[in-house]
């Protein structure tokens, strides 16, 4: 469904607009409301969070998130639980640790892909790192997305597009989760050497906030994702952070268009 | 397929390298770094030149005798609480700093419990002259107060932590968190035998000198190899120093001793190895405490350099292999070593120490007369003592 959904975005000349929330943030039932509200206001992706302990990748805002959620009694399974009650129509991916996806179990592919999961993407899982675990997760029922990072040298990204499935999500800086005022200066640069040994669409996310990120970062790449952005806004209201994301749609296909 | 697809340092299934991609580069230069250093005479010349006359290396191995009557058997102590800065934190934080320096990152970052490993690093980064942060954990820097003060008195910045339970595995966390970011122009200087590859294998190498020394200074002194080797695990590092030069001694028993807080059954301890299950922090697979849904579960100790929800891997596969044993001590058993070595033999140990103090004084009549027993003292207890004077917990 995410390839069906990318191919469809890229016959009409238009950018993905994938947005982030964690599972049970603000509270579970805002939390779906949240989702739909995101689907409403043009997201072609929602990327789930997973509430985990330790979140050593993620900025403040994020973690705060996290932590709210947990406070609520999310875990995994609870997470997909507000999935299923969520009927979305857009592709949801999973946004995970590994360590909440070892404890669930082996079957637990299997139930996201149930609960209306159509991808998976773990933080703390680079290529290479973990052949078995990276093999349940490639070879399961769920698109496996993988990373890349600034750092990230032209072999190592041949390698991670080859493995990948659905999209690539290019992580446009050094650092943790969280809202930035301005882009690296290079990452149109790492966005077209990742372009050159990749074939799938790529996702650019960490630090993108602003329409005028939405632009810039449409220009070159396939689609954006917004995070903290997002979360932050919930804390506010469902509607605000739906206004946030249908700003963000609107400022895309302008870039589109 | 690729090259750079690999797994690496791994001790049986336990350890790798579960990060951010972002970090992954950086550990590849880091690990190729520690092998270019290892291959050069200069960097070991500057390295044993550095322990023996900065650090005060080889640290003594010292007969207990009032103590080896009460336990029955003859107890040898390895002195690291006599290292410069008090505990064996140094010889590890010494080594990546003359490391991370030939690797051209003059930003050191740190994270720190009980405060041995930031004083250690905060220490050689002013004898060398690099920048110092380190990550502390609110609730360790009031239990730690003094250390706090001695860090930003040679120089360095402490930065507390206020995430979580404001103790070292959240400092860790913002350790990384501030590696993920600055990463291309600073070095981690993590202080135990945990994290990603290469680091649980680089630290043990470093700290390896503890049982090197040891072992030698035992068959000097002793005439034979010791019956038992003991160390207290939180993370693990002196542990793993000392076991690493007798793990092929099979007559040797190597053993070490976690951290049980207020009892095993209280839920609030650190005994990873004992009650803990395999999971993923901090970039390793290892023992770990947790909860049904992965998520980790706080630790407790007296002690805040044993107050950590992970071990390091290797000793989860020490475990799992059965080549050592793992026991636990309460807070209050743990007390009661740090007042005992104190009475018996004028060492006052660090808290952490007192643990495997606390377990041997516990095990009377285990060992014969004939059969000696090692014991790592890890640390000083000065750091302790106001926070065990001001509980009230021991008679003054």
């Amino acid at each position: 469904m995410l390839t069906a959904r990318f191919d469809a975005l890229r016959a009409k000349g238009r950018r993905a607009l994938v947005c982030y929330a964690t599972a049970g943030h603000p509270d579970p039932v805002r939390s779906v409301e949240l989702w739909q509200a995101l689907e409403d206001a043009g997201a072609d992706v929602l990327e789930v969070g997973v509430p985990f302990s330790d979140p050593m990748a993620d900025g403040p805002v994020i973690q705060a998130s996290s932590q709210t959620a947990l406070t609520h009694g999310v875990h995994l399974d609870g997470a997909l639980e507000l999935v299923a009650r969520a009927q979305l129509g857009i592709p949801v991916v999973l946004f995970s640790y590994l360590n909440p996806l070892l404890a669930a179990g082996p079957g637990v592919l299997r139930r996201a892909a149930d609960a209306g999961v159509h991808g998976v993407l773990v933080t703390d899982l680079p290529l290479g790192s973990d052949p078995a675990r990276e093999a349940w997760l490639g070879e399961g029922p769920l698109d496996f997305v993988r990373l890349v990072a600034p750092t990230t040298p032209r072999g190592r990204m041949e390698a991670i597009a080859r493995h990948g499935r659905g999209f690539v999500y290019l992580i446009s800086r050094l650092g943790v989760t969280g809202v930035s005022d301005t882009l690296p200066e290079d990452l149109p640069q790492t966005i077209a050497t990742l372009r050159g040994v990749c074939t799938l669409p790529i996702c650019v996310g960490f630090g993108i906030s602003r329409p005028e990120h939405a632009r810039t970062v449409g220009a070159h790449a396939d689609g954006i994702v917004v995070g903290s952005a997002i979360v932050r806004a919930a804390d506010t209201s469902v509607a605000a952070a739906a206004a946030l994301a249908g700003g963000l749609r609107r400022a895309l296909d302008e870039q589109s268009a | 397929m690729a090259t750079q697809v690999q797994t690496d340092g791994r001790f049986g299934e336990f350890g790798g390298r579960y990060v951010p991609e972002t970090l992954v580069p950086a550990l590849d230069e880091l690990e190729l770094a520690l092998e270019t250093a290892l291959a050069d005479p200069a960097f070991h010349a500057e390295l044993n030149g550095m322990l023996q006359h900065y650090v005060g290396r080889p640290s003594t191995l010292c007969d207990a005798p009032r103590f080896s009557a009460l336990v029955g058997a003859p107890v040898w102590l390895k002195r690291e609480d006599l290292n410069h800065t008090g505990a064996h934190k140094i010889n590890n934080a010494l080594a990546q700093a003359l490391l991370a320096r030939r690797m051209g990152k003059r930003r050191i970052i740190a994270e720190t419990g009980a405060g041995q490993h930031g004083v250690a690093t905060a220490t050689v980064c002013a004898r060398l002259g690099l920048e110092c942060v380190v990550y502390m954990g609110e609730e360790d820097m009031r239990r730690q107060a003094l250390n706090v003060y001695r860090m930003r008195l040679m120089g360095a910045t402490v930065v507390p932590v206020t995430a979580g339970t404001r103790t070292l595995k959240d400092a860790t966390t913002e350790a990384i968190r501030d590696w993920v970011t600055t990463c291309p122009t600073s070095h981690y200087i993590i202080g135990s035998v945990v994290g990603p590859a290469p680091y649980p294998r680089m630290v043990r190498d470093f700290q390896a000198i503890i049982g090197r020394e040891a072992r030698a200074q035992m068959l000097e002194r002793a005439g034979r190899l010791p019956r038992s080797v003991v160390a207290c695990v939180g993370g693990g590092s002196n542990a793993m120093g000392i076991f690493h030069a007798f793990v092929a001694d099979d007559a040797v028993e190597l053993i070490g001793v976690e951290a049980a807080g207020h009892g095993l059954d209280s839920g609030e301890h650190s005994a990873s190895l004992t009650r803990g299950t395999p999971g993923v922090l901090h970039g390793a697979l290892s023992y770990l405490l947790q909860d049904e849904h992965g998520q980790v579960h706080p630790a407790h100790s007296i002690s805040a350099g044993l107050d950590y929800p992970g071990v390091g891997p290797e000793h989860s596969y020490l475990k799992d292999s059965g080549r050592a044993t793992y026991v636990s001590v309460t807070d209050a058993e743990a007390l009661g070593g740090f007042a005992l070595l104190g009475r018996l033999e004028g060492i006052i140990p660090a808290l952490e120490t007192a643990h495997a103090v606390a377990w041997i004084s516990s095990q009377r009549g285990r060992w014969g007369a004939d059969e000696p027993v090692l014991l790592c003292i890890s640390g000083r207890g000065d750091k302790d003592v106001a926070q065990v004077s001001e509980s009230g917990a021991l008679p003054g």
